[in-house]
């Protein structure tokens, strides 16, 4: 993470025949004399550079090393192997399982989702495009969900889910109600937090395959479908998979879409009939979290510090997979 | 499919010492074959003049037939003209070279002759292209792609194995159909003919991409060849590589037009003397000079000529 300033230094390269910095020297052509090497301007934006990428290194190191010690102190196995119980005392509010295995289920549900629809509004994008108007639109509606604020999501997916003809996502009340609170529905809005990083990692790789590669294909007599099939998806498949890891590591860390359209209940809770789990409402490490805090009801911090480094390691995880699949598997013409 | 039932006549009999020669489909009339007019070492029975043999390497006499022509072919870009009312002539068992500066529209040319220039939005064309007596705007232009084949000037394998990559073109949409074992034969008979068969055999499965440029190109070539163009159009095809894998590219090239008829692309007028029986010398957008390539680098009649092949251009 450290900046290497030494390549990015302003000023003349070493030089063995150059004065040494500050002396004067005359340089042809500039009617003049001239002052060579570091204004105290330039090395005064050195040194702040330098001073801010240190700083950064340290947040890092501090966030990680911080939740490291808390997480280590108040972590215990069984804490990941057993559901959260309703108790004022930290020592019988049971562990995080439920949170867990709710994170994981909503991850699912959101790249599972936005895969296919992400990967599709790339190719999209990329080799139709057509009219040139609508292709605009799309990408200014990528750009409106990728800015959209995750309540906001949180909130219109309770407004679209209610619908009584929305009832299938969720629980339904006695007397027609509909609850709109569900893995399915939270799910769904997850999937519009990962679409952005899906759409833009594919179109990225799709943008990087040279155009002789789709001409190649083009001249051995397959159509365009055919080339978009075998040629260009999988080359641009460590793209998607960068786009859909970056979504998951985004879906692991929202916190607002899981209050509003989970429930955030302290056990998961199925409904019954087909899909019962994914209809009903559950929890994820980030409302655990929230809820344990010092400042959520729960109020028992050693939880959270446990949830919260359980969940940054899930986050950071994700991240390193990420710089993974970036190196390999990346088709690399000359 | 139609293809599939040719190549599979068309791939390596098992115990055949000579590969089959090509079967082409002519719907309309047969196509007249000159004979005597082959490419090769001097015969002096024929009384050819010495500028008419073959510039290059030795090789037996074949023969040469019209594939392709084009007819008052001209090609725009918006307003620009890149290519105006060229006639050109491609022959089987003959390498055409097209030479010319940067921007001459050589390329351009080649392209429309698979017809690669319509995915260019602004490209208009007008004149005519035929290739075995039927103009090639009356057949699917995918039909088209697969008789009259085109290699690149960067290597550009797809990202999947080596056999795969040569089976790409004869398989259906998205599918992994036909078979392996249907498409070995001819596969392998690509690969042989590309020269590439030697250094692949024992492992058909690695990736592509892995293998070296010059390998990479050779690859494209068997990937070409796998679908039985009748035509094969090469764009500056050795210019990525080094001159070692050019050696080898050129000999593959020079054994190939026994079987298909070539035009090359090229910027390299020692290139284009080595390995073409003929050569057409384009300059902004006109076919210049046009015939047997010891004419046009020994006797050009066209000033313009002169100076190219002489260097004038720069």
């Amino acid at each position: 993470m450290s900046i290497d300033v030494r390549t990015a230094a302003p000023g003349p390269r070493p030089n063995p025949e150059r004065p040494a910095p500050g002396a004067p020297v005359k340089l042809p052509g500039t009617g003049g004399q001239q002052q060579t090497g570091w204004s105290i301007g330039d090395r005064i934006g050195l040194a702040a550079a330098w001073f801010c990428g240190i700083s950064l290194c340290v947040a890092a190191v501090a966030i990680v090393g911080f939740m490291a010690w808390k997480g280590v102190q108040y972590l215990h196995l069984e804490m990941l192997t057993s559901s959260p119980e309703a108790s004022l005392d930290q020592s019988t509010s049971g562990g995080f399982l439920d949170p867990l295995v709710g994170t994981l289920i909503l991850t699912l549900i959101g790249v599972g989702i936005a895969i296919p629809v992400g990967v599709g509004i790339a190719v999209w994008l990329t080799e139709y495009g057509r009219p040139a108007g609508l292709a605009r639109l799309v990408e200014s509606g990528v750009e409106i969900v990728a800015g959209t604020p995750s309540i906001v999501l949180a909130i219109f997916g309770l407004l679209v889910f209610q619908q009584s003809f929305m009832g299938v996502f969720s629980f339904t009340a006695e007397g027609g109600a509909v609850f709109g609170r569900s893995f399915l529905t939270a799910g769904s809005m997850m999937a519009l937090i990962a679409l952005p990083l899906v759409i833009g990692a594919t179109r990225e790789a799709l943008h990087s395959i040279p155009r002789h590669v789709r001409e190649a294909s083009y001249a051995l007599g397959k159509d365009k479908a055919s080339t978009i099939r075998r040629v260009l998806l999988p080359s641009a498949r460590s793209g998607i998979a960068t786009g859909a890891t970056l979504g998951m590591g985004r879906i692991c860390g929202d916190t607002a879409i899981v209050v509003v359209l989970l429930g955030a209940s302290m056990q998961t809770t199925p409904e019954e009939g087909f899909g019962g789990l994914l209809r009903g409402t559950g929890s994820t490490l980030t409302s655990y979290v929230y809820n344990n805090s010092p400042s959520g009801e729960g109020n028992a911090p050693e939880k959270a510090y446990a949830a919260a480094f359980v969940l940054l390691m899930i986050v950071l995880l994700l991240n390193f997979a990420v710089g993974l699949i970036g190196k390999r598997n990346k088709p690399q013409w000359n | 499919m139609e293809l599939k039932e040719e190549q599979t006549q068309n791939g390596s009999a098992p115990g055949a010492e000579v590969p089959p020669l090509r079967q082409i489909v002519v719907e309309s009339e047969t196509v007249p074959i000159r004979v005597g007019d082959y490419a090769g070492p001097p015969d002096p029975e024929y009384g050819r003049e010495p500028w008419q043999l073959n510039a290059g390497l030795d090789s037996d006499p074949i023969w040469v037939e019209e594939r392709m022509r084009t007819e008052a072919l001209s090609i725009a870009y918006g307003g620009k003209v890149a290519v105006s009312a060229v006639d050109l002539e491609v022959n089987s068992g003959e390498v055409l070279a097209l030479i010319g500066p940067s921007g001459c529209g050589k390329t351009t040319l080649l392209r429309s002759l698979n017809r690669l220039v319509e995915l260019t939005p602004a490209a208009r064309r007008t004149g005519r292209i035929i290739l075995d007596n039927q103009d090639v705007d009356t057949f699917d232009v995918t039909r088209l792609r697969s008789r009259v084949g085109m290699l690149f000037q960067q290597p550009n394998p797809f990202p999947m194995s080596i056999f795969d990559n040569v089976a790409y073109g004869l398989r259906e949409r998205g599918s992994k159909k036909p078979r392996r074992k249907q498409l070995e034969p001819i596969v392998v008979d690509a690969l042989e003919r590309a020269g590439l068969w030697d250094e692949v055999s024992s492992n058909l499965n690695h990736p592509a991409l892995a293998l070296s440029g010059g390998q990479q190109q050779r690859l494209c070539i068997a990937r070409s060849l796998a679908v039985s163009p009748e035509v094969l159009l090469l764009d500056e095809p050795c210019s990525a590589l080094d001159p070692i894998s050019t050696g080898i590219i050129e000999e593959t090239i020079v054994e190939l037009r026994n079987e298909v008829a070539i035009v090359i692309v090229t910027h390299n007028l020692q290139q284009a003397a080595r390995i073409a029986d003929r050569v057409a010398f384009m300059y902004l957008g006109d076919m210049v000079e046009y015939g047997p390539a010891g004419q046009v680098f020994g006797a050009p009649r066209e000033a313009r000529t002169q100076e190219y092949v002489g260097g004038g251009f720069g």
